[in-house]
């Protein structure tokens, strides 16, 4: 799907409102040659953003050998981080499928409270503005307001949803909607789920039950499971990402909350150990604060004090 | 929630107690395992590193070198050196008198201030309080409406003799940006409204906001100035990373906030929020959020929380929670019936309910010394205990009394209607009276021999067993609809 085809300059200006715990010390390090300080210097700030101890080691390794071997010295140590980090999300188709035959289903998943229902309406948004019709499912008809609260968001912003009471199965919930979305030919059905822990087992079965009724009314539904994970969280988003691949095969991330001072350096390992790519980024509660997932940008974001 | 941690601290502790002679370089050595440990349990580096230099430095001065026993005063030396860093905290809500009790809320987007509002709701009411809770999160959409909704669920259905009621205008609800500074007059008026009504406690339930959005950080001085409230809580999921220190420091800069409330405790997060806010803010964490239901809230206590770290269970948090379920009465009551075989299927589901009351069976589990590392990566699926109770119900008075009278076709009856299958029933049966026999064994030898048979069951435990459970992909016949209605009840 072409979703958001936003320039790059948008996107700088987007992240730049943001800021970085980890930029301010690390731009006290620009221009500072590899040694062994400024590597220990590197892996305190590393941790300090939720890369993990495992890619965190991983980096650290290879500067180190670079500097045994005694090459890279007079390098800047930004710089060569910028590169190994880039490195290491390169290659990575990052766009959200689209079905041959319309609708496109599109199942969002994670856990309580980070921001999956604001995500649904971000998505939404973007996909109307490119001149798709889009229908919203409310599934999540557990806690207390959530169907009023994607129902808000669906009068606010115009877009036609499916609800199911408080208390009403999800599945069933998910069922109609996808019945809808044939009937009224949308082109993207988008449902909204309830939160859940990846350690509740009935409730990642009935994750899988939703799954599979979409499968049943709509060809090779869903198209796209998108995950969204909390950019606050730590080293937990990785079992996270972990449980619910394994129970619904998550395609793609949406990572929320990086307007705040967390990074979200955790996306290096969910790459790199269960090679899911993140897609989608949130950068703000409004419906507009959402852009697609870049790199080059992250990394910048991460280590730089201001984006340029 | 602690098994990874404590299972990785305890296996490079017990390490050091295998070798004949420990020198400083080996102590030095296991804690680089301790500091991956709480790093990946997502405790704060600095926090990390300091709390290794210190726990060497103690060791060295207890000369756990020469020590004959270097493992067993390595963890006696972790231990307290972890009820340090989260300690001393007073725990639970300081009450003014004459009242009412003003209680903010605050925190991130997302954290559970709403969830845990009702579960302080919950708290108070048991302890026969008149809450009320104002909803003053006029950003987030129906975030009104759910405060209300929970509001009503906890009156109606909590324990307790207390009351709960829910101030709220939500007409004053705007989109992102409109509506900042307005909560500042909701909460005023909610507070008067309060004092009108004679409320013990009002909570007032805030919007989420990032703690570098300084309009909104400033509403939140606007409400703290206009209503000066006597305690302020700040909302931290439990799940957090590094950026705990930053957010936590930034709301207590701000507001001086009195104690955290970690919420979705219940995770399998290795808790390093609860390790490093306290010693890096100087804010204690008063109390922990164990589930979505209004009664899973705990107080906090630091000593319990380092003995489940350190896998000594928490025996303590459990007999506490057992006392909330039993009276003595009903202890004496099925003692004895246990003692002389009569217990009957009734009583036993009973007793089960009880103790699901008390907890998820995993979380009860984990508090007994030893079981939380043996049980990291065992799923105990809750579910199964609802197909147990539904087995029970579609039995006869009867039948519930005098379990022998089952025969084929009255098994087939029950499975039939409790939605399960003739040989779960059958297992069922078999399990019963199995126990029924054991415990009259346990109570008839004397305590040495009753301690070796929980030894033996804790030893061999294969929990899915032990409960008549089967595994994950298990036939599945319950609708959706009836396990969500039994999620709700939940
Ligand atoms: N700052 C910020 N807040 C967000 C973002 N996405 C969601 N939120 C907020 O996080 C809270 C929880 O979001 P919600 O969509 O209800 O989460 P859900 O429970 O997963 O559906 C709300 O207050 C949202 O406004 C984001 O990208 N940035
Ligand atoms: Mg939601």
């Amino acid at each position: 799907m072409g979703l958001f085809r936003a320039t790059v300059n948008a996107l700088r200006s987007g992240l730049s409102r943001t800021r970085s715990a980890l930029a301010t010390p690390l731009a006290a390090m620009r221009g500072r040659t590899i040694d062994n300080d400024s590597i220990n210097e590197l892996e305190r700030l590393l941790l300090s953003s939720d890369v993990g101890t495992t890619t965190t080691d991983a980096i650290v390794n290879e500067l180190r050998d670079a500097v045994s071997r005694g090459e890279k010295q007079n390098r800047d140590i930004l710089e060569l981080l910028h590169d190994q980090l880039v490195n290491r999300l390169a290659n990575k188709k990052r766009t959200l499928a689209i079905a041959e035959r319309s609708p496109t289903v599109i199942l969002v998943a994670g856990v309580n409270g980070v921001g999956k229902t604001t995500s649904v309406a971000k998505i939404g948004r973007a996909l109307r503005e490119e001149n798709r019709s889009v229908l919203l499912a409310a599934a999540d008809t557990f806690r207390a307001g959530a169907v009023s609260q994607l129902a808000t968001w669906s009068e606010r912003l115009g877009i036609e949803i499916i609800k199911g009471q408080q208390g009403a199965d999800p599945a069933a919930v998910t069922f109609d909607a996808a019945e809808a979305a044939i009937a009224r030919s949308a082109d993207v059905l988008l449902i909204d789920t309830a939160g859940r822990l990846h350690t509740q087992e009935p409730l990642m079965r009935q994750l899988e039950k939703i799954k599979q009724v979409t499968s049943k009314k709509v060809d090779g539904a869903p198209h796209e499971v998108l995950l969204v994970l909390d950019a606050t969280q730590g080293q937990n988003t990785l079992v996270q990402a972990k449980r619910f691949s394994e129970a619904i095969d998550v395609t793609g991330i949406f990572l929320a909350k990086l307007d705040g001072t967390a990074r979200g350096g955790i996306v290096f390992a969910i790459e790199d150990e269960i090679g899911i790519p993140v897609k989608l980024i949130g950068i703000g509660e409004r419906p507009e604060d959402v852009e697609p997932f870049d790199p080059e940008v992250f990394v910048d974001a991460l280590i730089n004090e201001a984006v340029s | 929630m602690f098994e990874s941690l404590s299972g990785k601290l305890t296996g490079t502790l017990r390490n050091l107690s295998g070798r004949g002679k420990i020198s400083e370089s080996n102590v030095r050595d296991s804690m680089v395992e301790v500091r991956k440990a709480l790093l990946d349990a997502d405790v704060h580096v600095d926090v990390v590193t300091d709390f290794c230099e210190e726990v060497v430095q103690d060791a060295l001065g207890a000369k756990v070198t020469t020590s004959l026993k270097p493992g067993e005063e390595m963890i006696g030396i972790v231990n307290q050196r972890l009820i340090d860093l989260m300690g001393p905290v007073e725990s639970g809500v300081m009450l003014v008198d004459p009242g009412p009790t003003i209680v903010m809320m605050c925190g991130l987007q997302g954290s559970g201030k709403t969830t845990t509002c009702g579960k302080l709701a919950a708290y108070l009411k048991a302890r026969g309080k008149k809450v009320s809770l104002v909803a003053a999160d006029l950003q987030r959409p129906a975030a009104v409406e759910q405060l209300q909704v929970t509001a009503n669920d906890v009156n109606e259905n909590a324990k307790g003799v207390g009351e709960v009621t829910c101030y709220a205008e939500p007409e004053k609800c705007g989109e992102y940006g409109t509506a900042t500074g307005v909560a500042v007059g909701v909460c005023k008026r909610g507070v008067k409204h309060a004092r009108k009504n004679k409320v013990d406690v009002v909570i007032l339930d805030t919007a989420g906001r990032l703690h570098i959005d300084d309009e909104l950080m400033k509403e939140l001085r606007g409400v703290q100035s206009m209503t000066t409230p006597h305690q302020i809580f700040l909302v931290v999921d439990a799940m957090i990373g590094q950026d705990a220190v930053n957010a936590a420091s930034a709301f207590h800069t701000q507001l001086a906030v009195d104690g955290v409330i970690l919420t979705k405790f219940d995770s399998d997060t290795r808790g390093g929020a609860a390790l490093s806010v306290k010693r890096v803010t100087g804010v204690p964490i008063k109390f922990v959020g164990t589930g979505e239901k209004f009664d899973a809230l705990e107080e906090f206590h630091p000593e319990r929380i380092a003995s489940r770290i350190l896998g000594m269970g928490d025996v303590v948090s459990l007999v506490e929670k057992a006392q909330e379920e039993f009276s003595e009465e009903d202890a004496e009551n099925i003692a004895q019936k246990m003692a002389s075989g009569t217990m009957t299927v009734t009583d036993f589901i009973n007793q089960l309910k009880s103790i699901r009351r008390m907890g998820p069976m995993k979380s009860l589990l984990g508090m007994l010394p030893g079981v939380g590392a043996a049980l990291k990566n065992v799923q105990v699926d809750d579910e199964q205990f609802d197909r147990i109770e539904a087995i029970a119900s579609s039995m006869t008075k009867k039948e519930k009394n005098d379990i022998k009278l089952l025969g084929k076709s009255r098994i087939k009856r029950i499975a039939k209607g409790s939605g399960t299958n003739p040989s779960e029933v059958n297992r069922f049966v078999k399990q019963f009276d199995m126990m029924k026999k054991m415990s009259k064994q346990m109570a008839g030898g004397g305590l040495g021999s009753k301690m070796g048979a929980m030894k033996d069951l804790a030893g061999g435990m294969d929990p899915a067993s032990m409960a008549g459970m089967t595994g994950r992909g298990s036939t599945k016949t319950k609708s959706n609809k009836q396990r969500f209605k039994r999620r709700k009840r939940k």
